[in-house]
């Protein structure tokens, strides 16, 4: 059985990766190079306001002081920033009407099942799409607007709404946060930004989809959500990129606020190239994604499924301030071939009776790299703050490796902790019964897996459970026996 | 129906079946009793095709189809159907969800269409109440946090809704009330008709009260060393089995 298995793990690896194609398409791009002059120019072709340019500028002073961080369990070769291109934008300008829209584009996100056209997209799902360093479409805006909700590109945001920008640009993730945080601060292109007024249940999903086509390119978006007093919003991204002999760096920001008794709840899958099985290419994620739980009995959830990427380095945070708040943390990631993930979150508990509730569940196969990396929080003030936190990790075949590093550091002796930890293989024995009851193997596998998983995708939005669930199929098919 | 001949098996190159033979008719109960370590659970285990067990010699027949080197979910196909003596949990998978890709499988296998979700639940729901099991059973899910009775009741359930052509009951009766053992017992015989057969691998004869064997076979270190009717059970109650290692 085992070795059976083993044969099965290795014809996974030879599985395809089916967002794999690139498009060809007229682009402007930077020559490779990381400088002043290079930030400067970007901060032109956006023509972005002063005090910008010198929010990156300063920024890119102190990333140079800072050095790359060398804590997570991953192992890669050094990033050459130089021989980046920070740039890469195909040839035309942001368009109000799809018709302007490059065809080959359309068909991209076509292909990739995103329908930019408003009468075939989900009913329900309002998507921007982010094509390597722009935004392409905005579907539903005028819809959108209707209920003052506001859903636009990064760059739009900073022309339409400079006040919104310059007050909460970096008021959670500050520019010298991180090394890559720093980087993206100085460098980032687009993304996407989501405003909910006072009082105002967002109508629809909103949604945005990353691609990074170009070659040598990094993506370095920036979304920002904010949801005012009393307000909700259901927020998901959905990532793919090409298949390359080399790496890819994409290094966003995501900043959260949630106002007084909002609710934000992000969702991510996450399905960036992930190299291929002797771990060649594949997108390298760095990520820095946090939330603010600003005011009083606010809440940010955050929801992530990780099947992709060569290296996967991310740990959305929740910081909980107002009194009441409400912190959450589900993930489900899966590595294969010779992935690397590091993910996990940050609970920070400043508020009283803050809540914050951690759901990870890590899926290793191949020689796939698992860890799960927590830190919980509980500041002097947080009377009776409380935090239940549960880690899982499964293991497919005998080469791969789960890891976790708990950090709790409590401040306040009226805090209710609970941990829970777990890792397990497959059974032979869970195979074998459902073999044994006329289930192939791969569905045997998949309907192992998803069990295991179900606490999570039961988080996630309709539509998106079901095509996670999928997403868990096909990655993991032919995994076993 | 099965025929068995000769078979030979070892688990980590110790031989644990020396030559058994042994051949259930369609329409027949036959149990297997013998001692803890004489290779019972081998032999329900090798004939569902458990891949930590090694054939080394003999083979199983299932209707003239030589099964000895199918892969399991193939030989369940075929008709094989396991009672587990332990069931194993799969958390976060549903009964129900389970149980209709269990049998879907099967219908796939016998030509059939695919039976939808409320033709499955009605089904599913006489089954359930004819076991003494509350609907709600078909939302937890598999074995997890199941009591020994449920458990072994839950086995039955997917007995009587696969269907199968040979039913292997490895000790299904042990750890069970007497009140849990009539339900099964019930559901057992429900189970049984011409058309198929029962092993039934058991210690006691409790069991036997309500299920009636038709052959009785002894089983002693990998080999069947009597066969018989049901006296054979009330000889072995009384005098144990070293009366046969003569």
């Amino acid at each position: 059985m085992v070795d059976k298995n083993q044969q099965v793990i290795d014809k996974t690896l030879e599985q395809e990766y089916k967002y794999g194609f690139t498009t060809d398409v007229d682009q402007t791009k930077f020559e490779p190079g990381l400088d002043e002059e290079v930030i400067t120019k970007l901060s032109k072709i956006k023509n972005e306001p002063e005090w910008l340019l010198e929010w990156r500028l300063k920024a890119f002073k102190n990333w140079k002081k800072m050095s790359e961080p060398t804590w997570a369990k991953i192992d890669y070769k050094p990033i050459d920033y130089q021989a980046l291109s920070y740039y890469a934008a195909p040839k035309q300008k942001k368009n109000d009407s799809l018709d302007d829209v490059d065809p080959e584009i359309l068909e991209t996100y076509n292909k990739l099942g995103i329908s930019l056209d408003e009468q075939k997209r989900l009913e329900g799902v309002a998507v921007d799409a982010v094509f390597d360093s722009v935004s392409i479409a905005t579907t539903f805006k005028d819809e959108l607007a209707k209920h003052g909700v506001i859903f636009c590109s990064f760059s739009e945001a900073v022309q339409d709404h400079p006040e919104l920008i310059k007050k909460y640009l970096g008021s959670v993730i500050p520019a010298t946060d991180n090394y890559f945080a720093a980087l993206n601060s100085a460098v980032f292109s687009d993304g996407s930004f989501v405003y909910i007024p006072k009082g105002v249940r967002c109508p629809m999903e909103l949604s945005t989809y990353f691609r990074i086509n170009a070659t040598n390119t990094g993506q370095f978006e920036r979304t920002l959500i904010i949801a005012d007093e009393g307000s909700y919003v259901s927020y998901l991204e959905g990532c793919t990129a090409p298949m390359r002999d080399e790496n890819q760096l994409h290094a966003a920001c995501v900043e959260l606020v949630a106002h007084k008794d909002a609710t934000i709840k992000y969702s991510t899958i996450q399905n960036w190239f992930s190299g291929d099985k002797e771990g060649k290419g594949g997108i390298y994620n760095f990520v820095t994604k946090r939330g603010n739980c600003l005011g009083d009995n606010s809440k940010i959830s955050w929801t992530q499924v990780e099947t992709g990427s060569a290296i996967t380095w991310k740990y959305p945070s929740v910081i909980m301030q107002g009194d009441n708040s409400v912190g959450e943390f589900y993930s489900v990631a899966v590595t294969k071939n010779k992935q690397q993930a590091d993910t996990g979150t940050k609970m920070i508990h400043i508020g009283k009776n803050t809540k914050s509730t951690i759901i990870t569940k890590g899926i290793s196969a191949g020689e796939g790299q698992n860890t799960y990396r927590g830190g919980v929080k509980i500041l002097k003030n947080a009377e009776n703050a409380q935090n239940f936190s549960q880690c899982d990790s499964i293991l497919i075949g005998d080469k791969c490796g789960a890891h976790t590093f708990p950090y709790i550091d409590v401040k306040n002796p009226s805090a209710k902790m609970e941990h829970e930890a777990t890792t397990s293989s497959i059974g032979e024995d869970q195979l074998f019964y459902c073999n044994q009851r006329g289930i192939k193997l791969d569905d045997a596998v998949s309907m192992i897996v998803n069990g295991f998983c179900k606490e999570v995708f039961e988080e996630l939005p309709m539509e998106f459970a079901v095509e996670a669930k999928q997403l868990i199929e096909v990655t993991l098919e032919n995994s076993v026996g | 129906m099965i025929k068995i001949k000769n078979l030979e098996a070892s688990i980590d190159d110790k031989t644990i079946l020396k030559g058994i033979d042994l051949e259930i008719p369609a329409g027949e109960v036959h149990v297997i009793m013998g001692r803890n370590g004489s290779g019972k659970s081998t032999l329900a285990n090798v004939i569902a095709g458990n891949e930590a067990y090694e054939v080394d010699g003999g083979s199983i027949a299932m209707n003239d189809t030589d099964i000895t080197e199918m892969s399991i979910e193939n030989r369940a196909l075929e008709g094989i159907f396991l009672c587990f003596q332990y069931p194993v949990a799969i958390p976060g998978v549903g009964m129900a969800y389970f149980l209709r890709s269990a049998l879907n499988a099967h219908r796939k296998h016998q030509g059939k269409d695919e039976m939808d979700a409320l033709e499955f639940l009605n089904n599913a729901k006489a089954i359930l109440s004819e076991l003494g099991l509350d609907d709600s059973f078909l939302k937890r899910s598999i074995n997890d946090g199941f009591s020994g009775g449920e458990k072994k009741k839950s086995e039955i359930l997917q007995l009587l809704t696969i269907n199968p052509k040979l039913a292997v009951l490895d000790e299904t009766d042990s750890g069970l009330d007497v009140d849990a053992l009539r339900t099964v017992a019930k559901g057992v015989n429900k189970f049984k008709n011409e058309n198929n057969s029962v092993l039934i691998i058991t210690h006691y004869q409790r069991l036997l009260n309500y299920i009636k064997p038709d052959v009785v076979h002894l089983m002693i270190d990998g080999k069947i060393v009597k066969s018989g009717d049901m006296s054979l059970v009330e000889k072995v109650e009384k005098d144990g089995y070293s009366w046969l290692e003569k």
